[in-house]
């Protein structure tokens, strides 16, 4: 019996989803800001992904003749010191940041929210105990948390990985304890409950659907934080190495020519890193105003 | 005083938590610390007697129970890549990174309280369009990106900043050691040269390493203010014909500055893990170069050292915060 209740809720649901869905996408869209960000995202990502095609140079292909290059009509963005073709390189390396944002934002989620709905809907020991292992990892700045794990693990890509991963687990099991405290107040739960659904399907189908809103927003910011995190930790050796096309490594490549004057072996990927950033803080900012009205008076 | 007495007592829990999370990093994660000691050519038999002899085939409490031993003697391991325990490391490297801290706050809070406070009392003018977008701006930049920027302008291009390689001008001495800092040591000596050196090396990766702050506290001290200002009793302090300066600054500020107060707190803890990278750019000698130094050579002991430093000064500082935010505020003391 609960099941074909179950149902009946989830076929109604979708309709009022889609329209609501349909109502946020109308206001981000009008949202100038957030479709700057967009914009910005979506030029890393479509750049990244056909760089192999527009580009006439291979990521790793190097040319002697052209050393450390300034910036031409040849090369747009310049040679670094293998006479390697820098644009090609920073979109190349655009394709490995964006991956790890991807999976380290991914793996907090995937972890932070059942643990902080687990927490907020079981409550008692069980829930403080959880909670407060989170306020232990909230204890480390965030990118010292984040060498710890990786030197923990050993330097690499992966490593870098899990380690932005791990890091942002306690933000997202934060926000959805927060979300689950209140929602397993409202009478569309207490329903469930009186229905016979069990905890993990409220939880699941019920309370994380409803806390989705903060979730999202987290994670689009999450994403700039963790690219800009794995950067970091390739740029101090413990993220990918080189010679690997990836920003932080570019930078911390390119570190020594600084004072001799070649700017552009760390000013391209740095402005890569910072505008793909930026792009995520605008959505991220953009779709908080959008689902989270109340924080726009005053944000 | 029975809320400081709380407030220390809520600390333990968390200190020994932070403790037994640096533990696990080290003992539970993949990787063997023998073998990373012993080096890869090393052979086994090698590699077992160092595994002996670093407690490693005991069982995980005992091994627990020697590290915070260990931790309690103030033994935080050896850091072989400079030949001396990482407790003395520390010792030499500490003053130089908290100058750096103290420097780069007081740079924040100068910029950011202003530029948020102006910001909110002229909502949507010129000047909180331009706050605004250095707050967005700052919180995307990557500090390390924008060091390497730094130094290229005005070391290479324009010649104001002096060479990136530490705390005082290659040439001139640095003062007697008093405190340890730099600029303290060198007023205390009366030594004007060394001051004024100094001062011109600490500022550039100090400015590099406030950006995050100012970003993040003028954004909180904006939202802060706006929501006190937005308050009853300011309209009447307003309608009773109060001077505004007065209003803003006595009325509304005090109530805004808890929370002002607590993002300070939370970028200050954060500057430790930005100092491992300013530090590294302009080869400043404090822990935090020191940390990539270490991680360069592969000797983990002084990154874990650094984690458990970093969180403990991060706990101190948030004990600090609440401390502070009690003697601002009566009903956080009486919570």
């Amino acid at each position: 019996m609960p099941k074909s209740r179950t149902r009946s809720t989830a076929t109604a649901a979708p309709a009022g989803t889609r329209s609501t869905t349909v109502g946020f996408g109308r206001l981000l869209l009008r949202n100038k800001l957030g479709m700057v960000g967009l914009g910005v995202i979506a030029f890393w990502t479509l750049g990244s992904i056909f760089i192999g095609v527009l580009s006439p140079y291979g990521a790793s292909e190097t040319a002697a003749g052209a050393l450390l290059a300034p910036p031409s009509l040849d090369h747009l963005f310049g040679t670094d010191n293998f006479g390697r073709d820098l644009l090609t390189r920073v979109f190349a390396g655009g394709q490995l940041s964006l991956w790890t944002g991807l999976i380290a934002v991914g793996i907090s989620m995937a972890i932070g929210v059942p643990l902080g709905g687990i927490a907020g809907y079981a409550g008692g020991a069980l829930g403080s105990v959880i909670m407060r292992v989170m306020d232990v990892l909230l204890a480390f700045p965030s990118l010292v948390l984040a060498m710890a794990v990786a030197a923990a693990l050993g330097p690499g890509t992966s490593s870098a990985m899990i380690a932005v991963g791990i890091v942002g687990i306690p933000e997202f099991a934060r926000i959805t304890y927060g979300q689950t405290i209140s929602l397993k107040q409202r009478e569309f739960v207490e329903a469930g409950r009186a229905l016979g659904l069990s905890s993990a399907t409220i939880l699941t189908r019920h309370i994380v659907p409803n806390a989705l809103a903060p979730i999202v927003v987290r994670a689009t910011l999450g994403m700039g934080y963790a690219i800009l995190t794995a950067a970091a930790l390739s740029f101090i050796g413990l993220g990918a190495q080189p010679p690997t096309a990836e920003w932080g490594v570019m930078i911390s490549d390119g570190r020594g020519y600084i004072i001799s004057g070649e700017w552009w072996l760390t000013f391209f990927p740095g402005l890569a890193i910072a505008t793909s950033i930026l792009g995520f803080n605008l959505l991220g900012d953009a779709l908080r105003d959008v689902l989270d009205p109340r924080l726009r008076t005053t944000a | 005083m029975s809320y400081v007495i709380r407030r220390l007592l809520a600390m333990i829990p968390a200190l020994i938590g932070v403790v037994i999370c640096i533990f696990l990093l080290t003992r539970i994660l993949p990787g063997d610390p023998a073998r990373t000691l012993a080096g890869e050519q090393a052979d086994a038999a090698t590699v077992e007697k160092l595994r002996v002899d670093m407690g490693l085939d005991q069982p995980m409490l005992s091994q627990f129970f020697g590290y915070l031993g260990d931790l309690l003697r103030g033994d935080l391991g050896f850091a072989w890549h400079t030949g001396h325990t990482v407790t003395a490391d520390l010792a030499t490297r500490l003053p130089a990174t908290a100058e750096l801290a103290i420097v780069s706050i007081l740079i924040a809070l100068i910029v950011a309280i202003p530029l948020g406070v102006l910001s909110a009392v002229y909502r949507d003018r010129a000047i909180d369009h331009i706050g605004r977008v250095i707050s967005l701006v700052g919180a995307s930049m990557p500090l390390f990106w924008l060091g390497l920027l730094a130094i290229y302008l005005f070391y290479f291009m324009l010649g104001w900043a002096p060479a990136p390689i530490g705390r005082i001008e290659t040439g001139v001495n640095p003062p007697t050691t008093v405190t340890g800092f730099y600029l303290v040591d060198s007023l205390l000596s009366g030594d004007m040269v060394a001051f004024t050196s100094s001062l011109k090396s600490i500022i550039w990766p100090a400015l590099v390493l406030s950006t995050g702050s100012i970003a993040m506290i003028s954004r909180m001290t904006r939202s802060a203010m706006l929501e006190v200002l937005g308050q009853d009793y300011v309209r009447t302090a307003v309608s009773k014909g109060l001077n505004p300066g007065i209003v803003v600054g006595k009325h509304a500020f005090r109530n805004a500055s808890p929370s002002v107060v607590t993002v300070v707190g939370l970028e200050f803890g954060q500057l430790l893990g930005g100092a491992v990278i300013t530090e590294t750019i302009f080869s400043w000698p404090g822990v935090g170069s020191y940390v990539t130094q270490s991680i360069m050579a592969t000797d983990y002991a002084p990154v874990q050292a650094f984690s458990l430093l970093a969180a403990v000064i991060f706990l101190v500082v948030n004990l600090l915060v609440d401390l502070t935010n009690a003697a601002i505020d009566p009903r956080v003391r009486n919570a």
